[in-house]
């Protein structure tokens, strides 16, 4: 598990944060977050890769943004028009995917400097475990903090909610716990 | 050991656990009276608080594989403030929760006795209140258990609802504050059981006269310059409980005599200012958690001097 959750950019590289907090009260929008975060990701890293040759480096920031930018944009619309629940949940987070540290970190890191197939393989990965840690987060504060699973019931009924876990200090606590506990130094280790 | 104050240091023979054992014999007064007023549910809330926070410390020295500081009895200590700080009609198992929260995250996750930043009693009351705030504002009055507003709520209601800022004295006669006839948590009731208990660790010298001071007479000169009732404010609430044994917890207050005067301001002016204008009728526990946080900056103003 301490491997696993490294893997994710959250808790490896602690980028993500903004996402990781707001989005995580609930599986259902960590899950919707980490799929459109996932799409852009990949795409963006395509395309820096692509036309890496072309990207001049004084303004590679800015074009990094355009590109990114543009598939924020589907991404919003797509889930405007498909899922509007969803959207409404979500609301700020999807535009600021734009200015996550995740995506320019990649571009700049990796995309930027290696070919087309490892940039995408790279973004695809990235977001896959990113999704996987805000899963993580949201099963336990969605769990504890209303003691449901994707909106199913899954505690008895009488279950008190803790509510702390579904507020922002009850996520920062808990991105805070979980980053000590995985980044731990075993004596012997 | 970290050495935390300027050189020399004295030793003076007194241990943890004497200076706990002080404030637990300072805290029975209380204890008897919220017995009194609350019936045996007061003594259960308490037990359960102590229990856990005792269990929570054996347990976080068994994983993090330390010493077990469970003799010094602080961890006993800080149930017991827990406990003095929850409304009588809380289920034990919230109360159980909030001691778990309060000694083994707020003080053993941050490094054990003398590390934590914030007072561990007020960490759990401040994640019971966040967490289930209906339970944790159900206030029942005293021998009836009848469900009633504390008189701070109603003095806050009073001074929303009517221009005269001066009722309060028909929601509690200042007898009733004093005695503790009135409506709150375990421990904020009796204000003379708290005042004893007070005198008692002044005494044995526990406590430094200088952080109550300077809190309580912050309170009473804001409340009077804001045309309140400085009496009722001193005497309801929390106030007095926070002021003598939470404003001066030895790991989370400065250590310079200047220090602590500007600490026991700031939470004076952090509860006035909540008191007055804030969402929350009481500020005791988030002001002293509020200035919890400045300690560092506070101790440092005295760092280089000599």
């Amino acid at each position: 598990m301490r491997k696993l959750l490294r893997l994710c950019p959250t808790f490896g590289l602690l980028l993500g944060f903004c996402p990781a907090l707001a989005v995580t009260t609930a599986l259902t929008n960590a899950l919707g977050m980490g799929l459109a975060f996932t799409f852009v990701l990949t795409f963006s890293n395509f395309f820096v890769s692509l036309l890496r040759r072309f990207i001049p480096e004084e303004t590679r920031i800015p074009l990094f943004i355009i590109i990114a930018v543009t598939f924020v944009t589907i991404t919003d619309l797509l889930i405007a028009g498909f899922a509007p629940d969803l959207y409404q949940a979500l609301g700020i987070f999807i535009p600021l995917i734009v200015v996550n540290c995740i995506i320019l970190g990649r571009a700049e890191a990796f995309a930027y400097k290696n070919t087309v197939l490892a940039a995408l393989k790279d973004g695809l990965l990235n977001g896959v475990w990113f999704t996987f840690g805000l899963l993580v987060l949201a099963g336990i504060r969605e769990l504890g903090g209303a003691g449901t699973i994707f909106g199913f019931q899954a505690l008895p009924a009488g279950y008190v909610p803790t509510l702390l876990l579904v507020l922002p200090p009850g996520g920062f606590l808990l991105i805070g716990f979980i980053l000590a506990a995985i980044n731990e130094q075993k004596p012997d280790a | 050991m970290k050495i935390l104050a300027v050189s020399p240091h004295l030793h003076s023979g007194v241990t943890t656990r004497i200076l706990m054992r002080d404030v637990l014999i300072a805290l029975t007064p209380a204890f008897c009276a919220a017995v009194y007023f609350f019936g045996w549910r007061a003594a259960a809330l308490t037990l359960t608080c102590a229990t856990t926070a005792a269990l929570a410390e054996l347990l976080a020295a068994k994983i993090f594989k330390k010493e077990n500081n469970i003799q010094d009895l602080s961890a006993v200590v800080t149930g017991v403030l827990l406990a003095f700080c929850l409304p009588p009609s809380l289920p034990l198992w919230m109360a159980a929760l909030g001691s778990f929260f309060a000694v083994f995250v707020a003080k053993e996750l941050f490094g054990g006795l003398g590390c934590n930043i914030f007072n561990p009693a007020l960490s759990g009351r401040a994640f019971l209140l966040a967490s289930y705030a209906a339970y944790m504002t159900n206030w029942t009055r005293p021998f009836d258990a009848v469900t009633t507003a504390t008189p701070l709520a109603g003095a806050a209601i009073a001074t929303v609802t009517s221009a005269a800022a001066q009722s309060f004295n028909s929601l509690a006669s200042y007898k009733e504050l004093f005695l503790g006839a009135v409506a709150g948590s375990l421990g904020e009731t009796s204000a003379l059981a708290l005042l004893l208990g007070a005198a008692y660790l002044l005494l044995r010298r526990v406590i430094d006269w200088r952080e109550p001071f300077s809190y309580l007479a912050s309170v009473a000169v804001i409340m009077f310059l804001a045309g309140q009732d400085a009496l009722f404010h001193l005497l309801s609430g929390g106030l007095l409980l926070g002021a003598f044994f939470m404003a001066n917890d030895y790991a989370t207050t400065p250590m310079s005599t200047r220090g602590k005067l500007i600490f026991g301001l700031g939470c004076g002016v952090l509860t006035s200012v909540i008191r007055l204008w804030g969402g929350y009728p009481e500020g005791v526990c988030y002001s002293i958690l509020i200035m919890n946080m400045f300690v560092p900056l506070i101790d440092r103003l005295d760092e280089h001097k000599k």
